[in-house]
């Protein structure tokens, strides 16, 4: 009977262990929340042009033009931003990334992101 | 395209050659918004005939771009003239761009295949880099009204995005 019970509180023990790891893993894992950084398109530029963001940040383009525009980065990501609408994306990866817009390459801006 | 050329040359060089002259020559406000209208009604022209005669996935992508940004643009630029109650006026500068526009759309229309890819995209090249000309050294300069200005201030980086995506277009195709 005792030992049953001993039994069951070190169960209950690893139990509570378990959990507390769960959680402190849990808080490695999820960084502090995940930002969104809003970039405006107006009269064909960027605004503003460049920006710092980290893994998991959404960056949304607003597009204030009646012209459609994407936000093109060279063998990664393409997002079209139709006229007067909003696009986003989920940054997955760390880098530095020079993008452009397909259809009017004069407009040019710069994410910085990090981990 | 040398004779669209020669004429989009001349259509500017009678405007700069009257420049320094008297400023009664430049061209009005309405003959300016008749002027960017025109050039871009001619792109949309020459968007269409690519539509209906090129198999070039890029050349169709392209010219399905430029019908779609010159439609938008002259849209706004029609609501913006009603607003500002001008009536574009027709000018020797439009009669010259839609008569150069008219031998050359001619001209491409004997060409198949990707004799006329080519010839389609070196002709918007050359065409978005006469009309960013004359934007930036005779209408723009020119214009009065500050939301004409604006209007075509915007017109020349969408028509400079333009060049640099033919000329992309163009470096592809080769």
């Amino acid at each position: 009977m005792s030992s049953r019970n001993s039994n069951k509180a070190v169960l209950l023990r690893r139990g509570v262990a378990g959990l507390a790891t769960l959680f402190a893993l849990a808080a490695v894992a999820l960084p502090a929340e995940a930002a969104t950084v809003t970039v405006t398109i107006q009269k064909l530029v960027f605004s503003p042009a460049t920006i710092t963001a980290k893994v998991g940040d959404t960056i949304e383009w607003v597009n204030k033009d009646v012209i459609a525009h994407t936000a093109t980065a060279k063998d990664s990501w393409d997002v079209m931003i139709p006229p007067k609408k909003s696009a986003s994306l989920v940054l997955k990866k760390a880098g530095s990334i020079d993008y452009y817009c397909r259809f009017h390459p004069n407009m040019k801006g710069h994410i910085t992101v990090s981990q | 395209m040398a004779i669209r050329m020669t004429a989009v040359l001349a259509a500017s060089c009678l405007f700069l050659a009257g420049l320094p002259a008297k400023a009664a020559e430049k061209p009005t406000d309405p003959q300016i918004a008749h002027i960017a209208y025109t050039a871009g009604v001619i792109d949309i022209e020459a968007a269409k005939q690519a539509l209906r005669k090129s198999k070039n996935k890029e050349i169709k992508a392209f010219a399905k771009d430029m019908e779609r940004d010159h439609e938008a643009v002259n849209k706004q630029a029609l609501a913006l003239v009603k607003k500002l109650k001008v009536t574009p006026e027709d000018n020797p500068t439009s009669k010259a761009l839609t008569k150069a526009a008219k031998a050359e759309r001619a001209k491409l229309s004997k060409l198949h295949g990707a004799a006329f890819d080519k010839a389609y995209i070196a002709n918007e090249i050359a065409y978005h880099k006469q009309v960013n000309g004359a934007l930036k050294d005779v209408l723009i300069p020119s214009a009065h009204n500050p939301q004409l200005k604006d209007l075509l201030e915007t017109g020349i980086k969408i028509f400079q995005g333009h060049e640099e995506h033919a000329e992309h277009v163009q470096s592809e195709l080769e």
